[in-house]
């Protein structure tokens, strides 16, 4: 295989290994936050309860976010130095915002939030939870503004040797080492045409992802009749979450795929396998793309696509036939990740609405009913759908970039690090597959021992401060 | 003062906050192993346990501030010394993961194995960090479009390993004078007869690594030759390095612990002033050096950063501060502890 190849399977391994936890403790946060707040509210000892538990796991997520999040940082300039020096005057700025305003916010107050319990009050610890939870969506605003920027970019323009060059100018190879991006307005990179709907798609997909965690837990627990208040009131917690969250999602989405069709067609016909540009372009609610005919194979929604987008069912849709086959990102895999997603997104639409009318039934513990059993056993495994839909939201958006790694301006294959070699790629490719895949059996092993061992039992772990019964009294 | 000056003495500052801070918690992993007693370990780990990750954003931070304002420079040593960085890499996740996991399980052959990566994890990590700016002092084949000409084995050279050696000592050094403000009874006696070995280890590396430095990389000390009022630095540092000892002896840990921040400022200073304007020094051909000047973003982009640290580092400063303060004392195993 060649460099190219290995850098492109490091990063996509790396970075897709990275993002099982970002979205879990950026969820949690939120969780975590809803319980600490209640607690605060009502003073129940049964919310310090569930914050105590869910911070425990929410400790064990962060280090392994953390720990796999300093390689992506690095890999920018180790495996694609030429595309680093390219954008290094913009995307950097973002880098270092998120590093001022993101990373030193949730790891100083996450030493309060894990190790504060005793060491201060309930209210700085609930602000500590509250600043974590803040940083964690902080960190995904500047990461996301810089991916966004690649995708749409904008507030910038390129220069050759110093002087500006107008978009469409193909450079020669010789002029790469002397080409880069270069920022004209801040704001104008910041709120780049993709970065609002991109922003808001990926938090709420991330809060379904700690939503689900929470949902996936107590309904085991419920299923064996084990800590039975604990995990009910958890599965509230995580149901309001939920359905927020995916209905959210379903309207972010739809923004976002809208922005697609505007920005991006080609990723859009990709995304929708549609060959023929036309009026009525069909919507495929699953399907198989055939790259040989140029077809693809399912059902179709007539003028489906055109509806979707504009609104208007005789809209006009580009179609991969009328963009040059260089230009294309592949379609395949474009395809059938887009198409994932977005079944699970509705599946998850359909489980929080399912658990909210249990809820509403008054049903939600009732494991002696029917369709609450039913519930609970769907909902232990639902903690991989977030995870898989949001590996496969991340999939789409950058397969379908390709060619490009910055839209219309850099191609991937020219971002590359000339001086690294395959061999080394490969050593570090096969050093990080070991590694994450120890940690990554560490990790559930983990996680099933908390989860197995439960919540404390309440009286235990009902040690507030010494003074603080004292002070509610005075 | 032009915002590339400014921007070349801020990502030094990044790094030497950097060096302080996860400087100490580097130096705790290489001492790890000289206590045999579980909860002596523990105590080790959860000296550092609040801090260490926000420590390690500083690293993030500065490379990403690098990355923001010298791309080239970032982009040519990030890729030139790629397999060092990857190995860099897997020492930091190795010790992040095994402050994580040790203690989460109460068996013992679980605990020894985390315990032995944790050590070899910090003490590898700081190795290379050494070996990393020794390679930068040294300076590196570059060719003329400003990529690293190489390979990883030209990088181990003896006076890069030697500034490795000395970073290591250094770092443990540090990470004992913190143990000894963090702990009490007979683990701190014990971290107290590390200490003074361990100064003495560091002041024969750096006395080594000066010498080496004067004899094959005299441009290093050029600006102090031209101007002699910077030799002060020079003074300073020697004489936060003599305090030491007289702290300890005194029992001022905190004091001590600020002198050992200091000598790392300063080295950190001494390191700047040497290379200033040069980011990246080419041997055998100067000509093809990287500098703050040739291998920078836009001003735009450096005011519009600078705007960013103004705002941001004040408040990250203020909490930092906080959290220190807040888990300030001797530490003590509890129920939320690694």
């Amino acid at each position: 295989m060649n460099v190219e190849m290995l850098s492109r399977i490091q990063f996509a391994f790396t970075a897709a290994f990275h993002y099982l936890y970002p979205p879990l403790s950026i969820g949690l946060g939120i969780v975590l936050v809803m319980m600490e707040g209640m607690w605060l509210r009502t003073r129940n000892p049964i919310y310090h309860n569930m914050a105590r538990f869910w911070t425990k796991i929410f400790g064990l997520i962060f280090g392994l976010g953390v720990a796999t999040g300093i390689v992506l940082e690095f890999e920018f300039g180790t495996n694609w130095a030429t595309y680093s020096r390219f954008v290094g005057d913009i995307f950097g700025s973002a880098l270092a915002a998120e590093g001022i305003f993101a990373f030193f916010l949730e790891s100083g107050f996450l030493a309060i939030l894990l190790f504060g319990w005793d060491k201060v009050g309930p209210k700085l610890h609930f602000f500590a939870t509250c600043m974590v939870a803040l940083g964690a969506h902080f960190s995904a605003v500047w990461i996301i503004v810089a991916n966004s920027w690649q995708q749409t970019p904008a507030g910038s323009h390129l220069e050759i040797g110093g002087h500006p060059v107008p978009l469409g100018h193909a450079f020669e190879a010789a002029d790469l080492g002397r080409a880069r991006m270069v920022i004209d307005d801040f704001w104008g990179v910041v709120f780049n045409p993709s970065s609002m709907d991109r922003l808001s798609h990926t938090l709420v997909a991330a809060w379904l992802a700690g939503a689900f965690l929470v949902i996936s837990v107590a309904a085991f627990y419920l299923i064996r009749r084990r800590h039975v208040a604990f995990a009910a009131t958890s599965l509230k917690f995580g149901l309001v979450l939920a359905l927020a969250a995916s209905l959210l999602s379903l309207v972010t989405g739809h923004s976002s795929a809208g922005g697609v069709a505007k920005n991006q067609p080609s990723k859009l016909a990709a995304m929708e396998g549609i060959w023929q540009t036309e009026g009525q372009a069909p919507l495929h609610p699953f399907g198989w793309v055939d790259m040989l005919h140029g077809h693809t194979a399912g059902p179709k929604i007539p003028a489906g696509l055109s509806l979707l987008v504009a609104g208007r069912s005789d809209h006009v849709i580009t179609g991969l036939n009328d963009i040059p086959p260089d230009l294309r990102p592949p379609v395949q895999a474009t395809f059938q990740c887009f198409h994932l997603m977005v079944a699970i997104g509705f599946s998850l639409i359909a489980l929080s609405l399912w658990g909210a009318w249990l809820w509403w039934r008054g049903k939600l513990d009732d494991t002696g009913y029917c369709l609450t059993r039913w519930f609970l056993l769907l909902a232990v495994p639902s903690v991989l759908l977030p995870q898989i839909a949001n590996q496969a939201g991340w999939f789409t958006a950058e397969i379908g970039r390709q060619p490009w790694i910055v839209w219309g301006y850099l191609r991937t294959s020219d971002g590359l690090s000339v001086v690294v070699k395959a061999h080394q790629v490969l050593t570090s490719l096969i050093g990080f597959g070991l590694i994450y895949l120890l940690l990554f059996v560490l990790f559930l092993f983990l996680l099933n021992r908390k989860i197995q061992h439960g919540p404390e039992p309440l009286e235990e772990s009902h040690d507030l401060p010494d003074n603080w019964l004292k002070q509610q009294r005075a | 003062m032009d915002y590339n000056l400014l921007w070349f003495v801020l990502v030094g500052v990044l790094f030497a906050g950097y060096a302080m801070l996860d400087g100490f918690d580097l130096g705790v992993g290489s001492l790890m192993l000289g206590v045999k007693d579980d909860h002596e370990r523990r105590m080790l780990y959860n000296a550092i346990g609040p801090v260490w990750d926000g420590n390690e954003v500083w690293l993030v931070t500065g490379g990403g501030a690098l990355f923001a304002a010298f791309p080239p420079v970032y982009a040519t040593v990030f890729s030139g010394f790629y397999l060092a960085f990857m190995l860099l890499l897997f020492a930091l996740i190795f010790r992040a993961v095994a402050i994580e996991f040790r203690s989460k399980e109460p068996w013992l052959w679980w605990r020894r194995w985390w315990d032995r990566g944790f050590f070899a994890g910090s003490t590898t990590a700081a190795l290379l960090i050494g070996v990393a700016m020794g390679n930068i002092v040294w300076g590196i084949p570059l060719d003329a479009s400003g990529e690293f000409a190489g390979t990883f084995l030209s990088l181990l050279h003896p006076y890069a390993l030697l500034m490795g050696a000395t970073t290591v000592a250094l770092f443990m050094m540090h990470g004992a004078i913190y143990l000894h403000m963090k702990t009490e009874g007979p683990l701190q006696a014990r971290v107290r007869e590390w200490i003074n070995p361990l100064i003495i280890a560091f002041i024969v590396c750096y006395a080594l690594t000066t010498l080496a430095t004067l004899l094959y990389v005299p441009r290093m000390t050029h600006v102090l030759r031209e101007q002699p009022a910077l030799f002060a630095v020079v003074v300073l540092l020697v004489l936060a390095i003599a305090n030491l000892p007289r702290e300890i002896h005194r029992g001022r840990d905190g004091a001590a612990f600020l002198s050992s921040c200091a000598t790392m400022l300063l080295l950190m200073a001494l390191f700047g002033l040497g290379m200033f304007p040069h980011m990246v020094y080419s041997v055998p051909d100067p000509a093809h050096s990287l500098t703050a000047y040739n291998a920078a973003s836009t001003e735009k982009t450096l005011k519009i950063m600078t705007l960013i640290a103004a705002i941001g580092v004040p408040i990250v400063l203020t909490y930092t501060t906080t959290v220190y303060y807040i888990f300030r004392g001797k530490v003590k195993i509890g129920k939320d502890s690694y």
